[in-house]
This record gives C-alpha cells, sequence and structure tokens, in this order.
C-alpha cells in the first residue's frame, strides 16, 4: 500500500470547555475515496475544518505528504493542495460563473508594471472545464445563483480540480440534491479518484457513500467509531452502524407502539 | 454541431437586450436622461449649454470623487458614515499644520492624509475584528470626529473655522494640484472634474479587470465563501475602508485649496448624499453588486438637481426633497431592471434543458 496522501494522528479540538473532537485519527490515500460518515455533531464539520485549514487542533498531528504541517488559514492549505468544496458551494450567487470559478486564484496578464484579471481566458477555461464535466455553460457572464443545485456542485468540484487539488475534501456535496442530481456528482466522486486525488467525501448517507467509497470512517459524538476497508464491510453493515444499530430497533418499537396507541385511541 | 449553431444563435438574441438590462448602471443611465430632459424642459435658456455644463459638473466632480470610493466599499458590503465629516477633518489637520505650527502646506496634507488612513484602518479593523455592523462603528467615528472638529478648532483658534491658509508656503502649487479653474472654450472649469474622470476610470478598472475587483465583489457577496477560497476578506474590507477615507482626504484638500480655510462644521450630512449616489448607480446597500461609473452617473444627477433647481428659478430649500424622490425611483427601477434581468437568465436556461 502506498504512503497516505493526508493523515491526522490522535487529534482533539475544544471549543472552550465543549470537546468537538476527541482522539481522532485518519489516513487518505491517493486514488482512493474516503468516506467520513456521521450523524448531525458527530463531529464530522470540526475535522474538516482542522483538515482545510480553517481551524488548527487543541491536541494532535496533521501530516500532509508526509510532513508535518500546520496551516493557520484555508490558502495555506489550498497551496499545498488541499481543496474543499464546501456545503454551501462557497459560490457567491451574484457574481458570474467565471468569476465565481476563479475566486481566490485569478488568472493575470502583465500589463507593464500592472497585473490584469484575465477575464478573455477565465472565460474560456470556464466553458472547456465545464464542458468536460458534461455541463454545456452558453454565458460564463450568468450569476451563479440562476444555476440548478447539480451545476453549482459541479462548478465547484470542476473548480477544485482544475487547481490541481491533491486532496479534495466534499462537505455533504450530495446532500440537498435529489436522486438525479446526487447520481452526477457521484460520477465527478469517481472521475476525480481516478485521475488519482484523494477524495474525502463527507456525508451522513451510506448509500451515497458505499458505491463510491474505498474506506469509512465513521464518527460519533467527536470519537472515531470504526475505520474500514470496503472488503471488511458491507453496505448493511456500515448503514446499520451510522443509524446506531440497536437504536434504530428501539426507535421502530417506539413508533411502533405510539402507532397501536393511536389505533386504540381511535 | 448543428445544436451548437442553433443554441449560439439564440444566444445572440437575447443577449443585447439582457446585456442591456443586466448593466447595473442600466437604472442611472434612465435616471439621468429623465433628470436632464426635466430641466431641459423648466430651465431651457441656461440648460443645454457648455456654460450649464461646468456649473453641474463643479458639484458633481467632488462628490463623484466619494461616490466611486463609496460606491467600492458598498460593493464590498459595507458602508461609512463618516465620510462625510472627514473631509472636513482632513482639511483642519492640514489647514492647523500650515496656519498654527506654520508648516509647508504639502507636508501638512501628507500627516492629514496619513490621518485619513489610520481612521480608516481603524474603522475597518473595528469592522472585521468585532464584528459590529460598520453602521454602529462608522456612526461612532462620525460622532467623535464632528465633536473633535469643533471642539479642537476652538481650542486651537478660538473660532469654528481656520482661515488664512493661503499663506502658507506651498499654497499655490497645491491648489494648482488640486482645484483650480482651467479655461477651455471661454468658459472655468474645475480641474477636480479630471480627478473626478481619472479616478473613475482607475476604479472601474480595478473592480472589473483586476483579481481585486473580483475581491471586492466576493466579499460584499458573502465574505465567510470568499475567505474559504483563499480570498482575504478582512484585508480587502480594510482596505476599502481605507481607501474611502483617501477619497474623503482628497476631497477635504480639494475645498481647502478652493475656499483657502477649512470650516470645523464641513461636509457634515454628505455621507448620506454619497451612499444615494452609488445607490442611483446601482450599489446594493447588501453589497456584491454595483458600478463605479453608475455611481459617477449618480453624482452627475445630484449635480443636475442641485444647479437644474436654481436655473429654474425654484427654492433651493426643496433640493433635498428631490433627493428623495430621486433615490426612491432610481432605486426602483434599479430593482426592476435586475429582476428582469435574472428572470430572462433563469428562462433562457430553462428553455436549454426543455430544448434538450
Amino acid at each position: 500500500m502506498a504512503e497516505p496522501i493526508l493523515q491526522v494522528q490522535n487529534v482533539t479540538k475544544m471549543f472552550g470547555s465543549v470537546i468537538a473532537l476527541s482522539d481522532v485519527s485518519a489516513r487518505v490515500y491517493p486514488g482512493e475515496v474516503t468516506c467520513l460518515l456521521g450523524d448531525n455533531g458527530a463531529g464530522k464539520s470540526t475535522l474538516i475544518k482542522i483538515l482545510c485549514g480553517f481551524h488548527q487542533p487543541t491536541e494532535g498531528d496533521y501530516y500532509f505528504e508526509g510532513q508535518k504541517v500546520s496551516f493557520n488559514s484555508p490558502r495555506e492549505a489550498l497551496a499545498r493542495g488541499i481543496a474543499t468544496v464546501y456545503q454551501d458551494l462557497s459560490l457567491i450567487p451574484l457574481m458570474p460563473i467565471w468569476r465565481n470559478f476563479f475566486l481566490g486564484s485569478e488568472p493575470e496578464k502583465r500589463f507593464g508594471p500592472f497585473k490584469a484579471y484575465d477575464v478573455d481566458f477565465a472565460k474560456r477555461t470556464v466553458r472547456e472545464e465545464m464542458a468536460k464535466m458534461g455541463i454545456d455553460i452558453r454565458n460564463p457572464d450568468q450569476p451563479v445563483g440562476t444555476l440548478s443545485g447539480g451545476e453549482r456542485q459541479s462548478i465547484a468540484i470542476s473548480r477544485a480540480v482544475y487547481f490541481g487539488a491533491k486532496v479534495l475534501i466534499l462537505d455533504e456535496p450530495t446532500a440537498a440534491l435529489g436522486v438525479k442530481q446526487a447520481g452526477i456528482v457521484l460520477h465527478y466522486i469517481v472521475r476525480a479518484k481516478r485521475r488519482g486525488l484523494g477524495v474525502i467525501f463527507i456525508t451522513h448517507n451510506p448509500n451515497h457513500a458505499y458505491p463510491v467509497g474505498d474506506r469509512f470512517i465513521i464518527l460519533r459524538r467527536g470519537q472515531v467509531l470504526g475505520d474500514y476497508q470496503k472488503d471488511e464491510i458491507s453496505q448493511e453493515q456500515l448503514v446499520n452502524l451510522m443509524a446506531g444499530g440497536e437504536d434504530l430497533v428501539k426507535l421502530q418499537q417506539e413508533l411502533a407502539r405510539l402507532l397501536e396507541e393511536q389505533v386504540e385511541a381511535a | 454541431m448543428a445544436t451548437q449553431a442553433v443554441s449560439d444563435e439564440r444566444l445572440a438574441k437575447v443577449g443585447l437586450a439582457r446585456r442591456l438590462f443586466q448593466q447595473p448602471e442600466i437604472g442611472a443611465v434612465i435616471g439621468a436622461a429623465v433628470v436632464w430632459l426635466f430641466f431641459a424642459f423648466f430651465a431651457p435658456e441656461n440648460w443645454a449649454t457648455l456654460n450649464g455644463l461646468a456649473r453641474i459638473m463643479d458639484p458633481a466632480s467632488t462628490l463623484g470623487i466619494m461616490a466611486i470610493a463609496v460606491a467600492l466599499l458598498m460593493i464590498g458590503g459595507e458602508f461609512d458614515l463618516s465620510t462625510g465629516v472627514m473631509t472636513g477633518t482632513t482639511g483642519l489637520v492640514a489647514g492647523l499644520l500650515s496656519t498654527r505650527l506654520g508648516w509647508n502646506l504639502w507636508p501638512a496634507m501628507f500627516v492629514s492624509l496619513l490621518f485619513a488612513l489610520a481612521v480608516g484602518y481603524f474603522n475597518g479593523l473595528m469592522r472585521v475584528k468585532t464584528g459590529l455592523p460598520s453602521f454602529i462603528v462608522t456612526l461612532a467615528t462620525f460622532f467623535f470626529l464632528r465633536g473633535a472638529n469643533v471642539g479642537t478648532t476652538r481650542l486651537v483658534t478660538d473660532q469654528v473655522y481656520v482661515g488664512g491658509i493661503d499663506k502658507a508656503a506651498g499654497f499655490a502649487s497645491a491648489r494648482a494640484f488640486f482645484n483650480t479653474g482651467i479655461t477651455l472654450f471661454g468658459i472655468e472649469w474645475r480641474s477636480a472634474i479630471i480627478w473626478w474622470v481619472v479616478l473613475m476610470i482607475i476604479a472601474s478598472w480595478i473592480l472589473l479587470r483586476t483579481r481585486y475587483g473580483s475581491w471586492i465583489f466576493a466579499v460584499g457577496g458573502d465574505a465567510e465563501a470568499a475567505r474559504k477560497v483563499g480570498v482575504p476578506s478582512a484585508r480587502v474590507k480594510i482596505g476599502l475602508f481605507m481607501a474611502t477615507a483617501a477619497a474623503a482626504w482628497l476631497v477635504g484638500m480639494m475645498n481647502v485649496v478652493r475656499l483657502r480655510s477649512a470650516v470645523a462644521s464641513q461636509g457634515i450630512g454628505q455621507e448620506f448624499i454619497y451612499m444615494i449616489a452609488a445607490s442611483i448607480g446601482g450599489c446594493l446597500m447588501t453589497g456584491g453588486y454595483g458600478s463605479v461609473i453608475g455611481a459617477s452617473i449618480g453624482a452627475f444627477i445630484f449635480g443636475m438637481a442641485q444647479v437644474g433647481i436654481v436655473f429654474a428659478g425654484w427654492d433651493t430649500d426643496w433640493f433635498y426633497s428631490f433627493l428623495g424622490i430621486m433615490l426612491l425611483v432610481a432605486v426602483l427601477v434599479n430593482n426592476y431592471t435586475r429582476k428582469r434581468a435574472t428572470e430572462m437568465s433563469v428562462a433562457a436556461a430553462k428553455s436549454r434543458t426543455e430544448g434538450e
């Protein structure tokens, strides 16, 4: 097995007296999709915010490409090749597609002592890159706010891939999407993996995670509940783990009882 | 290939109308035309003359310089209530240093600029670090400066103005540099007009054709999202506050060399007029959208109203009422056109998916 491209060891994150993450370790390999699963409040968001440089861990170590690193901002992490596509996509609705695509990494051309935004290059590249994803952008000047959810997601992903990300962190990319649009996004995840990127796919939907994932890390209450290779776990086991097994059985029983009571009352 | 050609044809057809409506300046252009025709009707004898134009450009130029900076700040999602009083404060600083301490006017002006930048930096830093709304931060700055202007001036001069600045060394060259009369076609024009136009071109270029422009739009649209993709949001915002303060300094210097004095109450209340000009020009109060050219047209409309009311022989007391109506109508037109533009984009996107 190759060396992990990204690794955190025994990471703990405190917000005041609140322990958001406790002693979490995780490894991400290039050309693999690592799924980070967990219910709301499990610590998924805190962990990715550490990985992408938004937060710094209170304790524990962070290694990237074998080196110990400490990022002070997302910009530093991005410079090393760790790109994050957030749930809100970090797209600015009022801005045109091309400005959004290159935001924070604008192509420039020199005019003597001045540097100008290379607008023609930006518009052309956006068209080409989106065409590679199978999306036909007719007007790069269109405000992003007028696009569909799947289109916006694909802009965010293709932006990260275009900028040479080595690790792609996807924060709940399928959460707000319908079945068909979610399928499109899963497609891009596999494409990114084929290009040798280490993909971190955060989701609370094991049915989305299992088909594309190579490795599954389940978080619960800020701790790692399990870390499995795909051949170590079945989809059914994953669903059970996610829902918290016994909890789910208990919930079903409770609901059944509630229904019976209502029937009796009537 | 065939479908490609068809869709490209369709793009060209909706393109022109949509592009026109998508321009943030469209409301200001329509407004300027309406106001021009309005006064051409009520004050025809002086209106459509070069002299009339020179008269309009006089107040429009200094206001336009401020409107440009305020527009950038508004696009960046903030506003500044201390811009008006700052034009007075910078004038007083330069005036007091040159008349009381006998400084050459140039270094006095330079210190005044540093002072303005420091206040702008403070405004921006407070906004970014404390998360307080810019309304509160700059309102505090506004009241502090307003009091300090009168307090300091009275303490030093026993009056509420600093006179005799024209006796300071370097006054003649400063006047020539900042604000003088230039005779062209037999009419005197203010040289501030040149400053205005040059700054408009530079600011518009920065906004539309450099990465800083994209950052300004982005921090106004969603500062947090912009930060996540690597835009230094805090630095952009602080920079915008400093640029606004620097513009106020420039206008302050223009007033000082023109009036040869600085009045402690100078500029108070003007901050709203700058914001009105920027809003008429298509800037959203909520940020992320707007135009420097539009703000300049907004300033031109202001100049037309100010001069037009005099030309028409009306009571100038009504000037502010006129401005209020103008603001409301222009913003309504802006909202309508922007809505039209987005609807047309959505309609075009829909027809495309249905076509496939």
